[in-house]
């Protein structure tokens, strides 16, 4: 995933010297290309993600288009309150990125496992969060992001589904907006799986079992603050809904719309179940895959 | 109002301060006099701007870090004609763009402060983006002493050496005061020039009430390639008797007897 946004942002920087990538010392392998085609558009703050995102903002308001680049926590929660005043208060553009979200970098432990990003980056009001789960996921949520003039957070997870001729490659992702990926035998259905980032592998695996095989599977891969009220519609049209995200429940793409519905006007009957991680996972060494095993992912 | 002399400007800057906190009943007054004059120096005879213009793009760039003292900058910038005088009135009120604490919604201030260490790397973004674009706007940030404990201070301090940003200064506001008592009891600065000297600066260190030793080390060619650094050692509660140097004047605001008191000492009635 890493790999084809940083080929993404390139071909953007060919065409728009306002782009800057910082990085917090980190993209061994992924960055060199960019840096070698655009070096006066490319800075290695050093292992310093608090200067690195004031930088960012500041940077931004002499109107560059900023990204920030690092793994998982370290230029999220690092330096959350230069998010939350430098960035999301003055409304610049600035996107995070943040690889190896969820367990991706599991083996390496707690603090390289994103899994409270969401409850974080969702709870300031400027902010966009891109999770793409696909391919042409990530290439409209750079569409939409290179087209965006306000705070993004694009969220990376390590790996691409492994069934990508079976999914839907909608070209038309909104911000706010569901996309089908795939459908399921009855196509009468109202039941569906919504996903958020790169767990479309795990929504095709529970589709598989019995208990699922009757629900579509959707994602939301463009989300926040901004777009609730674009939820209550899309929400009523379904009996029964299972979010699912490589996250821990609280504060996560569950709650966000569970916090959708709970409007009294435009409140359904859809049933809303949520998947998360569990939060024992916190104390646990593994891969990404044997970690969501372990604790039953998606099950 | 029109003042060309910056001795005057921080007269009533230093008044203006003492009303609007005094009005507002709000907080900060202390600092806000330790940097009038700085303020005046700077507004009155290094940074280029255009106040009917504010976001003129030769301008340069200052940054309050210090946000808390933003009363003093609020009335700079009415004082150089930003907005009105009467704008000051509304200042910590319901509804008002006047926050006490910087706000970017103010016009003529770049960026909103107010958690300590967030101003300097701010300015070295911009600084970054002038160099990129060969501009020839300088960047000036000013800190207070005690917001040299945030560590964000430094990181940004050692990127702005590295990378030679000589269009950048930083001033600090040495009164030597904090939130609770001295920064020498709370956690030692001190050496300070050569902390910044390690760090690759280019430091001097100025009276931050001597508008001559001010306009001097403001105005001087930066010998290095690498920031600047100005220490300007200040008094907090400046110009004011019963507030120079005692720590309660970081919360209290006066009342109507002591600003009259104070305005008196300052030698400007509004």
């Amino acid at each position: 995933m890493r790999n084809y946004f940083i080929d993404l942002l390139t071909k953007e920087a060919k065409s728009n010297n306002k782009i800057m990538l910082m990085v917090g010392d980190l993209g061994f392998s992924v960055v060199e290309n960019f840096k070698e085609k655009y070096p006066k558009q490319f800075i290695n703050a050093g292992v310093a993600e608090q200067n690195m995102t004031g930088m960012a903002a500041g940077l931004a308001s002499e109107k560059f288009h900023v990204f920030t680049y690092s793994i998982a926590n370290f230029n999220t929660f690092r330096c959350s309150e230069q998010i939350r005043n430098d960035i999301d208060y003055h409304n610049y553009n600035v996107t995070v990125v943040s690889v190896g979200g969820g367990l991706s970098y599991g083996a390496l432990g707690y603090s390289h496992h994103a899994i409270q990003d969401y409850a974080l980056m969702r709870s300031f009001p400027n902010m966009t969060i891109y999770a793409p789960g696909t391919m042409s996921e990530i290439t409209n949520c750079m569409k939409q992001i290179f087209r965006s003039k306000s705070p993004a957070y694009l969220r990376l997870g390590k790996t691409l589904p492994k069934n990508l001729k079976k999914l839907n490659k909608s070209n038309d992702q909104a911000p706010g907006k569901w996309t089908k990926i795939l459908e399921c035998k009855n196509r009468e259905s109202r039941k569906c799986i919504l996903t958020t980032g790169a767990v479309i592998d795990d929504a095709v695996k529970m589709q598989k079992k019995e208990e699922f095989s009757n629900y579509h599977i959707y994602s939301l891969p463009i989300w926040g603050m901004k777009y609730k009220t674009l939820q209550a519609q899309q929400i009523n049209k379904w009996d029964e809904i299972v979010t699912l995200e490589d996250h821990l429940e609280d504060g996560g793409f569950g709650s966000y719309i569970l916090e959708c519905n709970s409007n009294i006007q435009t409140a359904g009957e859809t049933k809303i179940k949520l998947k998360s991680l569990n939060k024992n996972v916190c104390n646990t060494v593994g891969d990404q895959d044997n970690l969501k095993e372990h604790f039953k992912f998606a099950h | 109002m029109n003042i060309n002399s910056s001795v005057l400007l921080s007269k009533y800057i230093k008044a203006y301060t003492l009303k609007m906190v005094s009005k507002a009943k709000a907080s900060h007054v202390g600092g806000g006099l330790s940097i009038s004059d700085i303020l005046a120096v700077l507004y009155n005879n290094i940074l280029y701007f255009d106040s009917q213009k504010p976001l003129l793009e030769s301008r340069d760039r200052f940054i309050l870090s210090k946000g808390h003292c933003c009363a003093a900058l609020y009335a700079t910038l009415a004082l150089k004609n930003f907005f009105t005088l009467r704008d000051l009135n509304s200042f910590a009120q319901f509804g008002s763009n006047f926050m006490s604490h910087a706000s970017h919604k103010v016009k003529g201030v770049e960026f909103s402060t107010g958690s300590l260490g967030h101003g300097l790397p701010y300015a070295v973004g911009k600084a970054v983006a002038a160099k990129s674009r060969n501009k020839k706007w300088e960047v000036f940030v000013l800190l207070s002493d005690g917001e040299l404990n945030e560590g964000s201070n430094w990181e940004a301090t050692l990127f702005a050496s590295h990378h030679n940003l000589n269009n950048l200064t930083i001033i600090v506001d040495y009164n030597k005061l904090q939130s609770l008592t001295t920064v020498e009891k709370t956690i030692k600065i001190e050496p300070l020039k050569d902390k910044f000297e390690a760090f690759g600066c280019y430091v001097s260190e100025v009276n931050g009430h001597d508008h001559e030793e001010l306009k001097k080390s403001l105005s001087k060619k930066n010998k290095k390639n690498s920031p600047k650094v100005i220490i300007a050692h200040t008094v907090k509660g400046k110009g004011v008797s019963f507030m120079e140097n005692r720590v309660e004047w970081h919360y209290k605001s006066p009342d109507k007897d002591q600003l009259e008191m104070a305005l008196n000492e300052i030698g400007v009635s509004l």
